[in-house]
């Protein structure tokens, strides 16, 4: 009877969280590059004709799509890279995070965000565009901004890979992901990468490119050692 | 003999058992529709019979007759619905899908469905919802408000213009309504697919209704899964009367607005700025 009383106790105590936190404990770091080997498809001058403003913006130097942008060393820039398994230690995400659409384009081509996290998005451009988050776990929709209207605040709640795109200017494309873990990153122009935070453990790490996919690698982390990781697509030109 | 009547009695009783069981399950969605209400059981064999042939037996829009057709049956696993009296992003109401194939859609394959009973589309609109697991997680949004409609004048009309302009829904719709803005031939809808904007100068009906209050709501709520977004965000009532007014003066029908327009249009033509990259403005 005794037992049992200890033993109830116990489990009060672990599940009612009277159970103070662990102290933090030693963390890693998964860092490294994206490349690509093969051909990937050439960065294209963008024809913004239909938008006056936009055209008389790029004029000297066009905006080249961003699909694959290839860097220095075969690497790849706005890859996604992520804990996709045996994840701990993320956090939420609360800061806002912000879209702009500005000369026609979406900056940033590529935006990671966790489930409810605020997004605003600006129209930074003397006229109009319509946002249109082509989501299919979440809610789609599609919303007028006309030049000077007010940001539109939204978030959304499941993990996706939201493709967004303009109907207005087709040639406006970008990415908005949901991901659960606070532990992602997107590469920078040289295709670099860096995940702190990571507990001792094993995770698999994932990078995602629009066109090519993605590429996974197991790696385990002790102590605070800083692993190096380095993922690589086969590229094609279409 | 009397033992096979025993396992007849049996064997049929579970049979309705079976058949209740089934039935609830499938039958966990239901439709209300004003004091009617659907069940999806009842729907399914209705929806075999009806609606497979393009929009597929899973509701995937992959029919048998879907490859023949453009545009393309709605795929009810997405559970994204053109005409809805609730704000984009959000389910429509269970009102909304029995209106719409009440109403069929105009200039595509999907007919009025007045020879259905009223019964028969309430129990077709609860087993559509079987289709997708978002009627279970999510809730239909919440109808937008749409005002007593403001006086019909010259002056609204006016302003109706000046926002088509600003709002600039004639990059797809073409400076007098025409279909031929600068957007219009690459648009899309959301499964990639080529979608042209609506003609006013075709006159015809529009996708989700055809009076004043119907197009009120088309470009409020927007047509989600098309290219056609709400702007609800950037006009007020007010504003979306006026452009009521004003969309209404480009279709050649015998309507108030026409006739008003047409009048004044006569003494005035020369006022106005034709619409179009920075113009608009009387």
């Amino acid at each position: 009877m005794r037992t049992h009383f200890i033993a109830v106790l116990a489990t009060t105590l672990v599940t009612g969280g009277l159970v103070r936190p662990a102290p933090p404990r030693a963390a890693g770091t998964i860092s490294g590059k994206v490349t690509y080997t093969g051909t990937p498809p050439k960065m294209k001058p963008i024809d913004m004709a239909k938008e006056p403003n936009c055209a008389t913006a790029h004029a000297a130097a066009p905006v080249l799509t961003e699909n694959v942008v290839p860097g220095p060393g075969n690497s790849l820039r706005w890859v996604v890279v992520y804990i996709s398994a045996g994840d701990q230690g993320s956090t939420a995400g609360t800061g806002t995070i912000r879209l702009d659409q500005k000369g026609c384009q979406y900056i940033p081509h590529v935006l990671v965000l966790q489930p409810n996290q605020p997004l605003d998005i600006y129209n930074d451009d003397p006229h109009s565009h319509n946002i249109h988050p082509l989501a299919k776990l979440n809610p789609e929709w599609n919303r007028s901004q006309p030049a000077g209207a007010p940001p539109i605040h939204t978030k959304w709640e499941l993990a996706e890979f939201i493709p967004v795109k303009c109907n207005i200017h087709p040639w406006m494309h970008s990415w908005q992901v949901v991901l659960t873990t606070s532990h992602y990153a997107v590469t920078a122009e040289d295709g670099t990468f860096s995940l702190s935070g990571l507990p001792p453990g094993k995770y698999t790490v994932t990078a995602w490119q629009e066109q090519f996919g993605t590429q996974s690698q197991d790696v385990t982390i002790s102590g605070t050692e800083t692993k190096a990781v380095d993922l690589v697509f086969k590229a094609t030109p279409y | 003999m009397r033992s096979h009547t025993r396992w007849m009695a049996v064997a049929s009783g579970w049979s309705v058992a079976l058949f209740a069981a089934g039935a609830t399950a499938a039958g966990a969605q239901e439709a209300h529709i004003g004091k009617l209400t659907g069940h999806a059981a009842v729907g399914r064999p209705l929806y075999t019979r009806y609606c497979a042939g393009c929009h597929g037996d899973d509701g995937d829009a992959l029919g048998e007759n879907a490859q023949w057709i453009d545009p393309k049956p709605r795929d009810f696993t997405l559970a994204v619905f053109k005409c809805r009296s609730t704000p984009t992003g959000t389910l429509p109401t269970d009102e909304d899908l029995f209106n719409a194939m009440t109403r069929g859609f105009v200039t595509t394959n999907m007919p009025q469905w007045l020879p259905l009973t009223h019964q028969n589309r309430a129990d077709l609109v609860a087993y559509i919802k079987t289709f997708s697991s978002k009627w279970k997680t999510l809730k239909p949004g919440t109808p937008i408000a749409i005002p007593a409609e403001s006086r019909l004048t010259i002056e609204s009309i006016l302003r109706g213009r000046g926002l088509y302009q600003k709002m600039e829904c004639w990059k797809c719709h073409g400076p007098a309504g025409h279909a031929d803005g600068p957007s219009a031939a690459t648009l899309t809808d959301n499964k990639d697919l080529p979608i042209r904007p609506y003609d006013f100068a075709t006159g015809s009906r529009f996708m989700c209704g055809e009076t004043n209050r119907d197009l009120y709501r088309i470009f409020m709520t927007g047509l989600d899964g098309t290219p056609m977004p709400s702007f609800a965000d950037n006009l007020q009532p007010a504003e979306a009367w006026d452009l009521v007014h004003f969309l209404r003066t480009m279709q050649p029908l015998k309507t108030p607005e026409v006739a008003l327009w047409k009048a004044w249009l006569a003494s005035h033509a020369g006022e106005l700025k034709p619409i179009g990259p920075g113009g608009g403005a009387q």
